[in-house]
């Protein structure tokens, strides 16, 4: 059964599951081409995305607007593209602050096991009922729209689940046998943490990561909506969804393209992040 | 609720036919051939022995005859089950209900997963009469109560309402034969049910189940992978060998004179008790597989240094208490034992006996409550890393299961070089490289498996690496947890004889510690029994067969099934 | 499970007492207070009013106050609406989003929990295809984009639904169906994901063996299993719905718990934003120790130890 395959570690055996998997691969180019239309529209569009032209309002799709234009004469295309750039990246920033900390939290409380586990377990259970979106709301209303805040206080609800899982998943892990006999071995706490833990986590951080994205865009787009996001003239998709939505009879076009963009970005990181789940773990593969 | 034309009016006069029966499994990584064209019958009232080691196809063969195989992958490429009639291949799903659990039932291997634990054991043992309509619930419940006293599970008396996790193992796996024969089926398919029990509660269950059968005459497809224990029960063994039936006789013949080389194989290379060798007779010997090389020869053995050998471990008084929320739990319970240099001392016991936490106690895994271990004549006491690195260089353990001792993200090299980094053995990484590779060579791998994970290798390669790992820092000591105990008896054959050449190698000590006392009586110098967290006897390795003092030992060699006593048995 | 309740509930009063800090000291420290917006108010007059809400004493003094206050049940006065207490404002918007809520969960439930069956047990067919691709689109569509749409077709187009306000039952409809839309994708989701996963274990494979009909396995032995998960999500999620969406309340006019909330935190009406997180952070305590009830019923292995 195993004459003589090349060497192949778990990583790239997960990444041959992912390929096969067709809606994965489409959702993941689907993905890199929004992000790639996000970072290079702004440069290439004609117009800028805050330049009015109070001549031009609520101008349908043309060639000299693909997107059209909205309320104050401004390009969609630009918007829209720009406001790619300010949604993903506050997605991925805000999930990189909740992995961040909640996989340290949850790494030290499930490896340290007992009253240690035990108490910060108990503090993540009564911030769990802290009604975080309350507070993010308070937070951003009361302290203005900084960019910063955003995404940190987006950052803050999040890293709870995610010490949830990374907990339990180190948990699991260190009462893995091959963990005993690091011990064994003399290695110390931190060599097995960072060597031997953190490695095995990565699968399920990854599938949580991808997962949480969407999550994260979805709460900065209430908050746009609320009129807690971004500041004008900077669009998230959010914000653009908003504007769009008060102006849908007169220009449909205004809700039309972000609420595409955004929707289309949420369906490839969901569709990615279950295919990665797969890919990581193929216990639905069922072999004998 | 009148019977489907198809079935048969008389079903107790029902034998199976197995006819060319060919299953493949089909993955991304390509097709497997399960079961490759095989034949085989069961007579009404028969007791069938399917006899396999892993990826024999046994199980497989079971589970396809009521169509409970896992129908993506797996696939019935051709073949025909004829049962009464009929071809169990060719129904479909709502005739299939029809037979399970009524005319062919079957029971598992883990009764903790295979019950469902959201519903109380009554009623899934009254399931069966209600699925088929046999009587209403009310009256099922009746009978189901009356079953479970007629298996032994008495505790239903006092907690009719009890779930599954409230019973002990055998407990469980009773229930499961109540409830398969709870509707008196002509076929009884049992995949490897005693296989997850203790010794001595896998002869009660077994004893209950032929009883049961014989009293409704439904015969049995036994399937094991335990030869010995096969013969205890079956009146015909049916011996498979990578999909294909090598040999099928009655179970007297197939003792006295096996005719196929694996069959002669598997018969020779179990340790049995009446028998006392240096070396396990390996299937290798019997037909070339071409799995592993040769390890290295053994030297001619010397004999065993006498007692005024010094003691290398020591544990005097040992106490080892868990917290739990059941309350104090005293799982080592004032134990005192001694190992000589260069020997091996086996630890025998039954799950929950201790003996696992014994051994992971002598090298502080886990922590004592009290008493005292000595190294070398020397305390085992005081912390910080230095102490640490020093003793643990010296006492190394081997786990049970193979496919969890190995970090699944680290090269076999990585994994091999890096206890080397830690205790700074070797002054380069070349020169640690050598050593690794040595090893490597010494458990009868090879350099070329350096660069390849764990996941890419065997049950019996992967327990090679642990043993490799557990050498790197040349300890004196090494503790066996069980470390054969998950493998084939041919695959347990070659690790056993690793481990005892490496013994005279190198002049190692080692604890073994396992359930099966034939296994330990094949390592052992001297052997202790455990029970309850106590050693309850210790002596040589033959006068504990020969002359065992205490009721529990003597209960212990009892329960082993007779063909797996002695090497020739009367069957 | 009365040492659950009890642990429980003793771990909701410091939690309360957290919140309620928190609240305070955030809005406390944000910039602006109740009354700047208001223009052209003479400063003596503003002065006047800042001490009659005991605005001018020190900061920690209006907080014992205010602590005071609150054991003995009194949320204070609204600073928007002085003639108003926090508590009548609550008690008039709570019972909306309550109604609002409850029928969003309904739907919810009627469209989650069923499909979700199907697709699992229907697996890698079109019964499973379908409700999955759906629930993928209800769980990327913003409510905010939903309702729009959902106005747009059925109000504007084909004038079945009012679009807004509460005033008659007919108005429930639309709102009711955009929330219910959302979270029923949802649970969707985890229903099938949880099913799949009870339908795997070695159980299922007894209860094949033993003659069960795919109708019994799925409904007696996969379900109990396979829903926990959901019942999980749930607790939190009919606290959200109920507490008032925030967004669906902007969308439709709706008179309820969120929106008064957010306006209130805009305004900077201290008293206001205290009431009304106090209010959810104890809903979500109840219904998070009632979720924990009901796993515990559903599951009887977690019922002995705790």
């Amino acid at each position: 059964m195993t004459s003589n395959p090349p060497s192949s570690s778990l990583g790239r055996e997960a990444w041959s599951r992912l390929r096969a998997n067709r809606m994965a691969m489409i959702s993941l180019f689907i993905l890199i081409a929004i992000a790639l239309i996000s970072l290079l529209g702004p440069l290439i569009a004609p117009h800028s995305y805050e330049q009015q032209d109070l001549d031009r309002i609520f101008e349908s799709p043309s060639k000299d607007h693909i997107f059209g234009t909205d309320n104050l004469g401004r390009d969609l295309f630009a918007r829209t593209t720009y406001g790619g750039r300010i949604s993903l990246s506050v997605g991925l920033l805000a999930t990189l602050v909740s992995l961040l900390i909640g996989v340290t939290y949850g790494m030290i409380s499930g490896y340290a096991g007992g009253k240690l586990d035990a108490c910060m377990m108990r503090m993540v259970d009564v911030l769990y009922s802290l009604p975080f979106i309350i507070f993010v709301i308070l937070l951003m209303v009361m302290f203005g729209r900084n960019f910063l805040l955003l995404f940190l206080a987006i950052g803050a609800v999040e890293w709870l689940t995610m010490a949830r899982i990374t907990r339990t998943q180190t948990l699991n892990l260190r009462r893995a046998e091959f963990v005993e006999a690091a011990r064994a071995l003399g290695f110390s706490d931190t060599r097995i943490l960072f060597r031997h833990i953190l490695p095995n986590l990565i699968g399920p951080i990854i599938v949580y990561a991808t997962l949480t994205i969407p999550a994260v865009m979805l709460l900065e787009a209430v908050l746009s909506f609320l009129g807690l996001g971004v500041q004008a003239p900077m669009s998230s998709w959010g914000s653009l969804i908003k504007d769009g939505a008060e102006k849908m009879d007169a220009a449909p076009w205004l809700i039309l393209f972000p609420g595409a963009f955004f929707c289309l970005t949420l369906f490839a990181l969901n569709f990615l992040g279950d295919g990665l789940r797969d890919a990581f773990d193929p216990k639905s593969s069922k072999e004998p | 609720m009148p019977l489907t034309p198809n079935l048969p009016k008389n079903p107790r006069m029902n034998h199976l036919n197995i006819q060319n029966l060919k299953v493949n499994f089909h993955s991304r990584e390509g097709i497997v051939q399960a079961v490759d064209k095989i034949n085989l019958t069961i007579h009404a009232g028969e007791v069938i022995g399917l006899v396999g080691e892993s990826g024999s196809g046994k199980s497989v063969t079971c589970s396809s005859i009521l169509q409970l195989l896992p129908s993506p992958p797996a696939r019935i490429e051709s073949g025909k089950i004829q049962w009464s009639g009929i071809d169990l291949l060719r129904q479909n799903d709502q005739t299939m209900q029809r037979i399970r659990g009524k005319e062919i039932s079957m029971i598992f291997q883990d009764p903790m997963s295979c019950l469902n634990p959201y519903i109380p054991i009554l009623d899934q043992v009254a399931e069966p009469l209600v699925i088929h309509q046999i009587c209403d619930t009310k009256l099922a419940k009746e009978k189901a109560r009356e079953m479970l006293l007629e298996v032994g599970v008495q505790r239903i008396l006092d907690h009719p309402n009890a779930y599954p996790h409230e019973f002990s193992g055998g407990m469980r796996q009773r229930a499961m034969i109540a409830m398969a024969l709870i509707t008196e089926p002509s076929l009884l398919l049992a995949d490897e049910p005693t296989t997850a029990l203790d010794v001595t509660v896998q002869a009660k269950v077994l004893s209950i189940l032929k009883n049961l059968c014989e009293k409704l005459s439904t015969s049995i497809l036994f399937v094991s992978h335990d030869l010995g224990l096969v013969a205890e029960l079956a009146d015909r063994v049916v011996v498979m060998y990578r999909g294909k039936v090598v040999e099928q006789n009655d179970t007297h013949s197939i003792f006295t004179h096996p005719k196929h080389p694996y069959v002669q194989a598997l018969i020779a290379c179990r340790p049995t008790l009446d028998v006392s060798e240096e070396r396990l007779p390996t299937v290798e010997d019997f037909i070339h597989s071409g799995e592993t090389r040769t390890p290295v020869p053994l030297k001619s053995s010397e004999p065993n240094p006498t007692s005024d050998q010094k003691n290398l471990i020591e544990a005097r008084d040992l106490i080892v208490e868990f917290k739990t929320d059941q309350g104090v739990i005293r799982a080592v319970d004032k134990v005192s034992l001694s190992i000589k240099s260069g020997q091996t001392h086996g630890l025998v016991g039954e799950s929950g006996s201790g003996k696992t936490t014994l051994g992971r106690t002598l090298l502080n895994l886990i922590n004592k409550t009290s008493g005292e271990i000595w190294l070398n004549q020397e305390k085992v006491s005081g912390s910080g890393r230095k102490y640490n690195l020093g003793f643990r260089k010296s006492m190394q353990i081997i786990f049970q299961d193979p496919y969890a001792s190995l970090n699944p993200r680290l090269t076999i090299e990585q994994t091999l070089i890096e206890p080397m980094i830690v205790h700074q053995i070797g002054k380069s990484q070349n020169e640690r490289l050598d050593r690794v590779i040595s090893l490597l060579e010494e458990v009868g791998l090879g350099a070329e498996h350096l660069t390849r994970y764990p996941h890419q290798f065997s049950g019996g390669q992967r327990q090679r690496i642990c043993v490799a790992r557990a050498l790197t820092t040349e300890p004196q000591f090494i503790v066996c947890d069980e470390c054969v105990s998950a493998m084939d008896v041919s695959v347990q054959a070659q690790v056993l004889n690793l481990l005892k050449s490496l013994q005279v190698n190198r002049n190692l000590t080692y604890l073994f510690i396992s359930h099966d006392l034939g296994v330990v009586k094949f390592m052992s110098d001297e052997i202790s029994v455990m029970q309850n967290g106590c050693i309850v006897e210790t002596g040589s390795a033959e006068d504990i067969y020969q002359n065992p003092q205490t009721g529990y030992t003597k209960q212990l060699i009892d329960s082993i099934p007779a063909a797996n006593r002695s090497a020739s048995p009367i069957v | 499970m009365k040492r659950l309740i009890f642990f429980r509930l003793l771990q909701a009063i410091p939690t309360m007492w957290v919140i309620a800090t928190l609240t305070f000291f955030m809005t406390r420290f944000a910039p602006g207070g109740p009354f700047d917006a208001e223009k052209a108010i003479p400063e003596e007059i503003k002065i006047k009013m800042e001490a009659h809400f005991g605005l001018d004493r020190p900061l920690l003094e209006q907080y014992f106050i205010y602590l005071h206050n609150l054991l003995q049940g009194d949320l204070g006065p609204s600073f928007k609406y002085p003639e108003w207490e926090v508590s009548e404002l609550i008690a008039t918007a709570f019972p909306v989003s309550l109604t609002l809520g409850t029928f969003s969960f309904i739907i919810a439930l009627i469209i989650g929990i069923p499909g979700g069956m199907i697709a699992a047990l229907r697996q890698n067919t079109w019964m499973d295809y379908l409700p999955m691709s759906l629930s993928m689109i209800g769980v990327c569509l913003p409510t905010f984009v939903l309702g729009p749409l959902l106005i747009f077709a059925l109000s504007n187009q084909l004038a079945i639904f009012p679009p807004l306000g509460w005033y008659r039952p007919s108005d429930w409809v639309l709102p009711s169906l955009t929330l219910g839309l959302f979270y029923g994708a949802y649970i969707t989701r985890l229903t099938r994901a949880g099913m799949l996963e009870a339908l795997q274990q070695d159980f299922i494979r007894t209860a094949r063996a033993k003659g069960a009909s795919s109708w019994r396995i799925l409904t007696q032995h996969a379900a109990r299993g396979g829903l926990l998960p959901v019942v999980t999500f749930l607790g939190p999620a009919f606290a959200g719905l109920i507490s008032g969406s925030f967004v669906i309340e902007s969308i439709f006019f709706i008179p309820g718990l969120g929106k008064f909330f957010v306006t209130a935190a805009f305004n900077r009406d201290y008293t206001m934003v205290l009431g009304t997180v106090l209010f959810y952070a104890s809903l979500i305590i109840t219904l998070n120790l009632v979720v924990d009830l009901l796993q515990a019923w559903l599951d009887p292995k977690s019922r002995q130890s705790r």
